[in-house]
């Protein structure tokens, strides 16, 4: 593309932000004895390094499970092993068994952030360079302002170089699969996509709408013949990578079985701490936790999750375009983090507002800094506040239904401009309270539930606009020809 | 709504590009700072805590005050702001004082005095011309300007990194030199006599104010051929400029001069007991310079030709501020140093005596000064490049032979900064924003000029291409090998060669573009 240079300075902004981020504090810094999640991570590969593979999801003298045990697939493991092999010859007291607990040093603390720039570099940045660059429809200017707004975005940053974790690789992943899938490369899609599961069971989330997309392509092509066998190739490739991933595992049944209840732990209840999650919220009013017994929390959060996806999901197996898809996958997403089971707050990469949890890792100037240049770059690249008509928004064909009913339905886009200005007002204001002023002694986590209830909704509204834009795209695309 | 979605939307891209970097200001708070943050520490105690009287004479940090009073009363009003975050960093005694507090104030007070470069900024982009502009809106000169001076990476460095107050003073100078352009001279006059008194350094530019101010200023009118018209002096303007200097000065040095501390002033303000170099060489003609004495002495020792007693030992780069003596060249006093500058300066001074192209010729005559004085003067810092590089970049969105000449200059004057910042959790940024900057500099300025021939031929490539694997020889492999320990000063000494090499080459190409430009009777465009 011709506009190389701009798409480089994109690429090395988005680096220098990164990085500039990964000079801050990270999680538990100085905090024994339990630290964080950046200790959590050395950890790990302390763990994988001098423990032969069988050890590596049990209990035993050598690894205490409740010291940061190893809870996600064994793709982040073989990931925290190599790490070891570099840490070993940079410096082997950083990964020496039992002795280097809590170990933090400015050298370490560099070794740790170049490797996760190294895996961003490597996994996620490339897909979103060719993400971009393969949008139709859009001028080389829109592109670029495209991998801006991506590569700028504060959770992602916050999360993998402030807090400190590995978000980028399964999420680089995870986009790799969506460009294979929605260019007809539907095999290296599928494999990307199982890493991408393998090395974060947190990536499920997205895993019914690539089902349903790829079952939809398949039924398009005809059951009975090359549909059919679209559908084998597949499901090989799916087996064969998870087989590859989980080999040292498959060996015993034991193994796989205590691998699956580190990945899922469904002892524990329906949330913990505060995440802006349906039931969080809800418990403002109603102690949902204490009422009802848990195995009918699980069934409740469960039918709740799969009703809210399933309108998407059926309507992407019948009319299957790579459109729809990237909506799915948003709303998928969406609805498994507000109504599922156990979620935790870092589970929400899609839009997000951590403040509290961004605030105890004392990052407060990062996040602000980073949360206004992405909404600046955002509102400078595509015009946010000018682009409100209906057309716009997408909203057309269903205000036009809804016409039938109610000839006075065309209030909907400043209905919309509205709540956006209303939804901003209230988190600059939620964010100030939140950190100047000290909650009352009565409600000590007031700040944070009200944060959480906020985020809700604007989920919540999310939702429901974004499954209105699935359900009521489907006749103007298919009468034109073109595919976007 | 729609007045902030205009505002936000394609038009103003320039509060965009300002609001962007100030942010990337802002994430570079957390990293390290030099001594200079002690030095602007000390200096804002100093002014709060003591009288006037004393301002001059205070040496309980070995960081004098050094600057002209106009800094030192910049410093005391900031102290009245200071004095709100942490009251601990104005005692005097509290050396090296560096609380959190402290270095948020010091930050954010570099950043929020920037807005004056950002005005300058704005002003310089009204005085270019756009008739060369495509619709493109990053293809027009104005906006490749902005970014080039905005996102300068060397200002960036030097001044939210190393910690220095040049953005604000860079901001005069470039205010000045936007007043001079639009023609209005009293105003460029009095910002630039004001400059002088924040700091210093900004004499080495004051030659081509001095003659272009009396050629074009104070001669009203020309002959048809270009010289100078002798009749149509105006003593009214040179008074007036007198005036102007005189009052400005008055103002900075009155009270000094009242107190009879005028010779504790100067003798501060011009400390000749320092090297012919900085500990780290500043690329210029005198590194070359000792470079070749440096080669030389080896050579002469290898050969028998020089007794090895008598050579004095340590490597002249070995960190430390001294006077030493050249072995086989011989020795740079002061003296030859200011002489070998004025000879430098002349034939640019005397260009704009005798061809004068208006306002342009003054521009180019400007960066002269500040290049040679660069390359001939005493103890010149490598900071001091940024005199040149910015008003550089002016000229370099005009002509195609102007871009080439700043690419060259800026790309290797920029590397010079590179070991300003020695620190590992450094080492990504300085080379992620160095990037950036010449990658984006070098295409769009390609991109504007790509109906002219090529920018650079192919020894300047090869020579820009060859700063990569400098680096990478500098800063990854030489750590590691064993001539660390005995040959440790050679990353410094290759980087200070190297970048000479190339800004030496500049200098004389802007040089020959000068000398050899038609005067301005023979130029259709002024």
């Amino acid at each position: 593309m011709e506009k190389w240079y701009l798409m480089t300075t994109v690429v090395l902004i988005g680096l220098t932000v990164r990085w500039t981020v990964s000079l801050n504090s990270y999680s538990g810094a100085g905090k024994p004895p339990m630290f964080g999640d950046y200790e959590a991570q050395r950890h790990w590969q302390e763990i994988t390094f001098n423990l032969p593979i069988k050890q590596w999801y049990f209990n035993s003298s050598d690894n205490d499970l409740l010291y940061w045990g190893l809870d996600y697939p064994p793709l982040t493991a073989y990931h925290s092993l190599l790490c070891a092999y570099v840490a070993k010859f940079i410096n082997p007291d950083w990964i020496a068994l039992h002795t280097s607990r809590g170990y933090e040093s400015q050298a370490h603390k560099l070794f740790m952030r170049t490797t996760v720039l190294i895996a961003d570099l490597l996994v996620y940045i490339p897909a979103v360079v060719l993400y971009c660059c393969c949008l139709k429809e859009m001028s080389t200017k829109k592109k670029i302002a495209n991998a801006l707004c991506i590569l700028l975005y504060p959770g992602l940053i916050l999360i993998d170089y402030g807090h400190f974790q590995y978000n980028s690789v399964s999420l680089g992943f995870a986009l790799w699969g969506v460009l294979g899938v929605s260019y007809d490369w539907d095999l290296l899609g599928s494999l990307a996509f199982c890493l991408a599961i393998n090395y974060k069971q947190m990536e499920l989330y997205h895993s019914l709408p690539f089902f349903c997309f790829l079952l939809g392509k398949c039924f398009k092509k005809g059951l009975k013949g090359k549909g059919f066998v679209l559908l084998i190739k597949l499901a090989c490739t799916v087996v064969a990578s998870f087989i590859l991933c989980w080999l040292p595992f498959f060996t015993e049944r034991e193994q796989t079985l205590q691998v699956l209840r580190r990945l899922f732990p469904v002892d524990r209840g329906l949330f913990e701490d505060k995440v802006a999650n349906v039931w969080c919220s809800f418990s403002v009013f109603l102690k949902i936790k204490d009422i009802l017994p848990h195995h009918m929390q699980i069934m409740i959060s469960f039918c709740f999750t799969f009703l809210s996806l399933l309108p998407a999901c059926i309507k992407l197996i019948l009319q299957p375009s790579p459109k729809a898809f990237k909506f799915t996958l948003v709303t998928c997403a969406l609805s498994f983090f507000l109504f599922s089971f156990q979620v935790h707050e870092k589970s929400i990469l899609l839009v997000s507002f951590m403040l509290p949890l961004l605030l105890k890792d004392e990052l407060l100037m990062p996040s602000v800094v980073t949360m206004v240049a992405f909404f600046i770059a955002c509102a400078t690249s595509f015009s946010i506040f000018e682009k409100t008509s209906e057309e716009e928004l997408q909203l057309k064909s269903f205000s036009i239904s809804v016409r039938k009913y109610l000839p006075y339905f065309t209030f909907l886009p400043r209905i919309i401009q509205h709540l956006f200005l209303i939804s901003i007002i209230m988190m600059v204001l939620l964010t100030l309270m939140t950190v100047t002023l000290d909650p009352p002694q009565k409600l000590p986590d007031l700040f944070s539930v009200l944060v959480c209830f906020v985020s809700c909704l604007n989920f919540l509204f999310f939702l429901v606009y974004f499954n209105i834009i699935i359900m009521w795209d489907s006749k103007r695309r298919r009468s034109q020809k073109k595919i976007s | 709504m729609a007045a902030l979605g205009i505002a936000m939307g394609g038009g103003n891209w320039f509060s965009a590009l300002v609001l962007g970097v100030t942010l990337l200001k802002c994430l570079l708070i957390p990293t390290y700072h030099s001594t200079d943050f002690e030095v602007h520490r000390n200096w804002l105690a100093i002014t709060h805590s003591l009288p006037i009287s004393q301002w001059y004479y205070e040496a309980t940090s070995e960081w004098t005050l050094d600057y002209p009073p106009f800094f030192a009363w910049f410093e005391y009003a900031l102290s009245h702001v200071a004095k709100h975050f942490d009251q601990e960093m104005l005692n005097v005694h509290n050396l090296n004082y560096a609380s959190a507090k402290t270095l948020l104030f010091q930050r954010f007070s570099v950043i929020f005095t920037d807005a004056l470069f950002v005005y300058a900024v704005h002003e310089c982009c009204k005085c270019i011309d756009g008739k060369k502009a495509g619709k493109e809106l990053t293809e027009k000169p104005k906006f490749i300007l902005s970014v080039l001076l905005l996102w300068n990476f060397g200002l960036l460095i030097v001044d939210h990194i190393h910690f220095q107050y040049n953005g604000f003073l860079f901001g005069l100078m470039l205010l000045s030199i936007a007043r001079l352009l639009q023609k209005r001279h009293m105003e460029g006059a009095f910002l630039f006599a004001v400059l002088l008194h924040f700091k210093h350094i900004y004499l080495y530019v004051a030659p081509a104010y001095g003659i272009y101010l009396l050629r074009s200023y104070c001669f009203t009118a020309n002959k048809p051929d270009g010289s100078v018209r002798w009749n149509s002096f105006s003593f009214v303007r040179l008074i007036s400029l007198g005036l102007i200097v005189f009052l400005v000065s008055a103002l900075s040095l009155g009270p000094f001069l009242a107190l009879n501390q005028l010779p504790q002033v100067f003798s501060r303000l011009f400390p000749f007991k320092r090297g012919l170099c900085h500990a780290y060489w500043a690329p210029n003609f005198w590194a070359l310079y000792n470079a070749l004495d440096k080669v030389l002495s080896v050579i002469g020792v290898k050969w028998k030709l020089l007794d090895p007693n008598k050579i004095p030992k340590g490597a002249m780069t070995s960190g430390l501020v001294q006077q030493f003596q050249h072995t086989v060249l011989p020795s740079v006093t002061p003296l030859a140093t200011l002489i070998c500058t004025l000879i430098a300066i002349l034939p640019s001074v005397f260009c704009l005596w005798f061809k004068p192209q208006g306002s342009r010729g003054f521009l180019r005559c400007l960066i002269l000064c500040a290049l040679s004085s660069f390359m001939f003067g005493w103890h010149v810092h490598e900071k001091a490049i940024l005199l040149a590089v910015l008003p550089m970049s002016l000229l370099s969105v005009g002509k195609a032979e102007d871009a080439s000449i700043f690419l060259i200059l800026t790309t290797t004057g920029h590397y010079s900064l590179f070991p300003l910042l020695f620190t590992a959790p450094e080492l990504p940024i300085k080379i992620l924003l160095m990037l950036l900057f010449t990658i984006y500099s070098i295409s769009s300025l390609k991109t504007l000029f790509r109906k002219e021939k090529p920018l650079f031929n192919w020894m300047e490539t090869f020579y820009l291409l060859g700063l990569g694997p400098l680096e990478v020889f500098c800063e990854f492999v030489f750590p590691f090998t064993s001539w660390k320990l005995t040959y440790s000063f050679i990353p410094l000494f290759l980087t200070s060669v190297y970048c000479a090499v190339g800004i030496t080459y500049a200098w004389f190409k802007l040089y020959v573009s000068v000398l050899t430009d038609p005067p301005a009777g023979k130029t259709k465009k002024q």
